[in-house]
């Protein structure tokens, strides 16, 4: 069976800027995989040139398939995008954002509401509330909310930890946990915090100045020399 | 005060082309993120459209019909060729480039159809005749014009507060990116929401034509000036402001008209300035105007 998600000798460009240099990478279904680095080694770009936000050349498919260049159709294949920053429309109600997250679900409204709110209990007390007011931590999950509204096969985020307190980034990694181990959700995490990175997924690349320079599973990563010298601080 | 109540609703009544000018400016704004100077323009061209197509045998309601199909198509197409290069840049580009399509809009419209002395509709299709309610005497035309610009009203609110597709376009608006990450074809929305204006743009050019003959190329230069202090009184968001703005408007724009002349203080003349001075208080004292929501952000 294909894997999920295929990423082969991708390169991707910011205008003459090449930032991915043959990025190779795959997830599989139900899988969490963890992007490490440090900052400008690709990580958000690939990302996007999964979304199709940036220019890329090489083979992206999903589930064997090649992988429409578009925002709009990448979500239509089932895989959801939590941009860094968070992507929420700050203008808009906490309800009319996870409406929107619903957009392209058929299968109805209620029933991913719900869903969710079992997550998140919160975001139904506060429906009515303007998103831009909510905390960082509360942003952060209402945008992996509203990416869970499309009932989506593979989610992206990208540095969801970033401006958070520890506690609450504990909170997400949990429910991401649930998300992936109870639902068979396959996440792949872009993460500056590589410890909980690696404590939270199964397999991790490591990618240096656009390309991947290690990978294999979490466990070993973590007892990696190399790794923890640069990215895990002992 | 029977002739005070003729005024007032006289008043809605032209008040209301104001107000339906004033939401197309609004859908534009609210969809595109891009204040439309040539919205007037571009009511005037459809009307002319109208009025070739009656010149060539359509009848009246049917050219009426037509036009609003082309006004929604040319919409669309401006907005696809010539306004989606600014739309995401500084809302300096909009304005420059709207008032640019005023200016070509209106150049054409006098260049194709010269400024010969035309009535439109020719036969009146609209009843002359006028209800008599208590003492107040109502013209059907009034009465026609401010009842159809509520029906829009009602159903563009209902459309962008209720409607999935009401979301999409507000949510294409307020973040493209973001938009599209979650499935939107945010193309299509920006378009949509230029054909939509178009529309109503149309009709309210349309009603112009009818309620102050001769069809005139010039004819919507003052509705434009009224109709952005209307939408600016909505804060260039809210349908609600900007209808209740433009009937507000078009209220008071009658009644300094009709006792001008008791007064003898020639206040006539300042209509205009009186708008512009409008659209000045707002913008300085509460640029979300008095419908706006506030908008807050963390820092």
């Amino acid at each position: 069976m294909a894997p999920l998600l295929e990423l082969e000798e991708v390169h991707a460009r910011y205008g003459p800027l090449e930032a991915l240099h043959g990025v190779t990478l795959t997830v599989g279904e139900g899988e969490a995989v963890a992007v490490l680095g440090g900052n400008g080694a690709g990580k958000t770009t690939t990302l996007r040139a999964i979304s199709g936000l940036v220019a890329a050349s090489g083979e992206i498919r999903c589930g064997g398939e090649r992988l429409a260049r578009a925002p709009e159709r990448v979500a239509r294949s089932g895989i959801a995008h939590v941009p860094e920053g968070r992507g929420i429309f700050e203008e808009l109600t906490v309800h009319e954002n996870l409406r929107l997250g619903a957009y392209l679900d058929r299968r109805g409204f209620f029933e991913n509401y719900e869903r969710v709110c079992a997550h998140f209990p919160w975001l139904d007390r506060r429906r009515a509330q303007q998103a831009g007011t909510l905390s960082g931590g509360e942003q952060q999950m209402l945008a992996i909310a509203r990416a869970l509204m499309s009932r989506p096969r593979l989610l992206l985020l990208d540095e969801p930890s970033l401006g958070l307190a520890p506690i609450v980034v504990r909170e997400i990694f949990r429910i991401l946990g649930d998300l992936n181990e109870k639902e068979g959700l396959a996440v792949l995490v872009v993460e500056q915090n590589a410890k909980l990175a690696l404590r939270s997924s199964s397999r991790a690349y490591v990618l240096e100045v656009g390309r991947v320079a290690l990978e294999g599973p979490s466990s070993e990563l973590a007892e990696n020399e190399s790794v923890r010298k640069a990215y895990l601080g002992y | 005060m029977s002739e005070f109540l003729q005024q007032v609703v006289a008043g809605l009544a032209s008040g209301s082309i104001y107000a339906l000018l004033a939401l197309g400016i609004v859908i534009i704004y609210r969809s595109t993120g891009v204040v439309n100077f040539a919205q007037g323009e571009m009511a005037t061209f459809t009307t002319f459209v109208a009025w070739t197509l009656v010149d060539h045998g359509v009848g009246y309601w049917g050219a009426f019909g037509l036009t609003l199909v082309i006004a929604f198509v040319g919409g669309i197409a401006l907005e696809r060729i010539v306004v989606r290069p600014v739309e995401g840049r500084p809302p300096i580009n909009g304005v420059i480039l709207t008032i640019g399509l005023f200016i070509l809009l209106g150049g054409l419209s006098n260049w194709i159809w010269k400024a010969e002395v035309r009535s439109f509709p020719p036969s009146r299709p609209f009843p002359t005749s006028a209800w008599d309610l208590g003492g107040v005497a109502v013209s059907e035309q009034d009465a026609g014009i401010l009842a159809v610009t509520l029906v829009l009203m009602t159903l563009l609110w209902l459309l962008f507060r209720y409607t999935k597709l009401g979301l999409a376009l507000r949510a294409s608006a307020l973040n493209p990116v973001a938009s599209r990450l979650v499935g939107i074809r945010v193309g299509w929305m920006l378009g949509l929401g230029w054909g939509l204006a178009a529309a109503i743009g149309a009709v309210a050019g349309l009603f112009t034509a009818a309620a102050s003959p001769p069809l005139d190329p010039n004819m919507m230069r003052p509705v434009l000036i009224y109709a952005f202090a209307a939408a600016v009184i909505g804060g260039l968001e809210s349908p609600v402001g900007a209808v209740v703005g433009g009937l507000v408007i078009g209220v008071v724009l009658n009644l300094i008209s009709t006792y001008d002349t008791h007064l003898h203080l020639d206040l006539d003349r300042v209509r205009l300035p009186i708008a512009l001075a409008l659209i000045l208080i707002v913008l300085l004292a509460r640029p979300t105007g008095l419908f706006g929501r506030q908008v807050l952000r963390r820092v």
